[in-house]
């Protein structure tokens, strides 16, 4: 297995490191070398790992294991069908209470969700699964969460990225090489264009996200603020603000287009993680490989 | 601080058991040069970043003397690619020869194939070493004479000259690539040809410009769901219908085109599993093969990834028979690598004329094996310390721990220095090893 433990630290650098030579392949001549991206794809997808693994384990040092099931188990009695707006805010704000420090990876995974409902249904479960060794695949529900999903407009052949006006409002136009179909995309926030939304969830959408960072905050020690930044950093559905990315990026509007133009991205590389214990680590990848669907496209 | 180029070199096996020190004389050194270089008899042709090739030729007057066959100069230098801009896609497409590949001799002139991302082009390379003299209708210098200033009518008769070597593009096969073209390779039958890009390979007539059929083509209905990209192919040397391609996952897939006109579906798949022990952040690239070559005899292929050489029998397909480490001492900086790019660089491998020895291509050093002793030593080639003719004494690199004198720390490798493309003679133990700038040519020491 990867060694992880000096490499916790480094995996972080990693993920920054992938995230700038992906952003600057984007400009480099000769256009987007696929194969180079795709590597670089798996190493992300390696760094997020065991990052993600870091965290868990520090997250479950932390807190009592019994504390995190009594929650989660009164939150899976909760009927997940049930889209009226305050249930989902407490819903919502009850997953984060639960989780804690995991909701940073666990609700905005949640949020991200994915453009095929297989992602979904593990989005969903990843979701009840926020404890490790709850089997989160018995209750999905993708209903709710879709709301929160970048379910975007079925778009066949291309890259279709969904994004929403935001306060980071830039055009993205993303073309297909070999379908030569152009889209054009708005970076910023993914729910507002989601196909699936109707005016009641995009607002909750919105609002969620705002209400949830404020729950985390209040649970964030220093390091679970940087967790939030840096798993907010790579997932698709962004924060509205960037500013809350801590990377060390020098121009992080520019991270979150390079961010938001991704879809949900290569599944195949998820296919490796049948462990239960990667449940949220699973939605977390889900975004991840999005990253790189992007690349792929061109 | 010591340069990052090494050199190693293939030994003994070939060569007499006299010589079992090595000893290498350093021919030529010319400068700005990424090379993808080939051998064809005493021709080398070499491509750059600029889309320039420049061909270099022994010296002929001193090919019977064999301590002076080394000697290379240049012959012609034509510009074979231009930078292009894709309108329809925005994209700007580099100049930059990614590989040459001669054709085999049928007259007089030379053939040779070049290719940039996009595009591959056939250049026809003649000597003409007369011109016509005595034209009536024409002065010497081309102007048209009166007719009425005619009186009588010669025969013209050609005249001797300096020998002028032309390059002319006579083919030009565009616009069947969408990825970048990272192969082409000469089909045995001296017909066709082969090109490879990140998904698709694609088989051309030499002679049909308009028209190239798909044969492989791995580009998944969904794009999320890719996994690997092809990164070599090439044509069996002596079966026209066989031909094998390496994938960024460490597999090799060996095609039969009499199956199906789309070879999808591999007659032979060599793959050997990954050891778990040495999982890494990296595993994924540096099990990437870079390159793929059939031996002269088509019964092996030798592959290089980033930290080693294998050489598979094509009987059989779950390990290779033989695995070399290139250079395992860096294993322990592949994250530095990664950071730097260096990672990513694609090495290249290649055989000598009696399959005896594989010579793969190391970033600082080139390794040569012994496939019959597994010896190898590791040479320095660098500009401050090669004259030409200089005999090169073996360099050792230590991963760690106690340095031995005149041992190279790897730590004080300079990684910007690195050969990626070598070539070697057919017949002659003769290598061409290319820097970034410079372009390095070794013989074995005959005396």
């Amino acid at each position: 297995m990867i060694h992880t433990m000096e490499c916790a630290a480094d995996a972080q650098s990693l993920i920054s490191i992938s995230l700038m030579k992906i952003h600057n392949s984007r400009t480099q001549r000769g256009g987007i070398k696929l194969h180079k991206n795709l590597l670089v794809s798996y190493v992300l997808r390696n760094a997020r790992q065991v990052y993600v693994k870091e965290k868990y384990a520090e997250i479950y040092r932390m807190q009592q294991y019994e504390e995190v099931m009594t929650v989660c188990n009164e939150i899976q009695e909760l009927n997940p069908l049930d889209l009226d707006a305050e249930d989902a805010g407490d819903e919502e704000q009850a997953r984060a209470a639960c989780c804690g420090e995991e909701a940073s990876l666990c609700g905005s995974a949640c949020h991200r969700g994915a453009a095929q409902p297989a992602a979904h249904a593990r989005t969903a479960s990843a979701l009840f699964g926020c404890s490790p060794l709850e089997d989160g695949g018995k209750e999905p529900d993708p209903s709710y969460y879709r709301s929160c999903c970048m379910e975007a407009a079925p778009v066949p052949h291309c890259d279709q990225f969904p994004a929403n006006g935001s306060t980071h409002c830039n055009i993205t136009t993303v073309l297909d090489l070999d379908t030569h179909v152009v889209t054009t995309v708005e970076n910023g926030y993914l729910h507002q264009d989601c196909c699936c939304c109707d005016a009641l969830q995009c607002g909750q959408g919105a609002q969620s996200p705002a209400k949830k960072r404020k729950v985390e905050f209040g649970f964030c020690t220093s390091d679970g603020e940087e967790v939030s930044d840096l798993t907010s950093a790579r997932k698709r559905a962004k924060r509205e603000d960037c500013s809350y990315f801590h990377l060390d990026y020098t121009d992080t509007s520019n991270i979150s287009n390079l961010i938001s133009i991704f879809g949900s991205g290569f599944t195949g590389l998820l296919s490796r993680q049948a462990d239960l214990e990667q449940i949220c680590s699973k939605q977390v990848l889900a975004s991840l490989g999005a990253w790189t669907r992007a690349i792929v496209a061109f | 601080m010591v340069p990052y180029l090494l050199i190693s070199s293939a030994i003994t096996a070939a060569f007499p058991p006299a010589y079992m020190v090595l000893t290498f004389h350093v021919a030529m050194v010319v400068g700005r040069f990424e090379v993808k270089s080939r051998f064809k008899r005493e021709l080398l042709a070499t491509g750059d970043k600029g889309g320039r090739v420049v061909i270099f030729q022994q010296e002929i007057e001193n090919k019977n003397l064999p301590q002076f066959r080394s000697e290379y100069n240049v012959y012609s230098t034509f510009q074979s690619h231009e930078p292009e801009f894709d309108y329809l896609k925005s994209l700007e497409i580099e100049e930059k020869i990614n590989k040459i590949r001669w054709l085999p001799q049928k007259n007089a002139a030379q053939f040779l194939l070049s290719t940039n991302d996009k595009t591959i082009k056939l250049w026809k390379i003649s000597e003409r070493d007369k011109r016509p003299e005595g034209y009536n209708l024409k002065e010497e210098d081309g102007r048209y004479k009166d007719p009425n200033t005619i009186t009588s009518l010669r025969v013209p008769v050609l005249i001797p000259m300096d020998l002028m070597v032309e390059a002319s593009p006579r083919r030009v096969f565009a616009n069947a690539h969408t990825y970048h073209i990272n192969s082409i390779s000469v089909n045995s039958d001296d017909e066709t040809y082969l090109s490879a890009d990140d998904l698709r390979i694609n088989l051309w007539h030499l002679e049909i410009t308009d028209r190239s059929f798909n044969i492989v083509d791995i580009k998944p209905a969904n794009m999320e769901e890719l996994t690997e990209v092809i990164t070599a192919a090439e044509f069996h040397p002596h079966q026209c219908n066989t031909f094998v391609y390496s994938s960024s996952k460490g597999t090799l897939r060996l095609c039969d085109m009499r199956a199906s006109a789309l070879c999808d579906k591999h007659s032979k798949l060599f793959e050997e599993p990954e050891d778990p022990s040495n999982r890494s952040f990296f595993s994924e690239i540096i099990s990437s093969i870079s390159d793929v070559k059939f031996s002269h005899n088509g019964r092996y292929m030798m592959t290089r990834d980033y930290l080693s050489v294998k050489i598979w029998d094509l009987n059989m397909e779950n390990r290779p028979v033989e695995t070399y480490q290139v250079h395992e001492y860096l294993r322990s900086k592949l994250c530095s690598l990664y950071e730097n790019d260096c990672i990513f660089d694609k090495f290249e491998c290649c055989w000598n004329g009696n399959d005896r020895i594989s010579y793969p291509r190391a970033p600082p050093k080139k390794t040569g094996f012994d496939r019959g002793q597994r010896r190898d030593v590791t040479l320095e080639a660098s500009r401050e310390n090669s004259k030409p003719m200089q005999v090169l004494k073996p360099r050792k690199v230590c991963a760690g721990g106690k340095r031995k004198k005149d041992e190279i720390s790897v730590d004080s490798l300079d990684f910007n220095k690195k050969i990626l493309h070598t070539a070697w003679h057919p017949q002659d133990n003769i290598i061409a090893v290319a820097t970034t700038n410079n372009l390095y040519i070794f013989q074995d020491k005959v005396n």
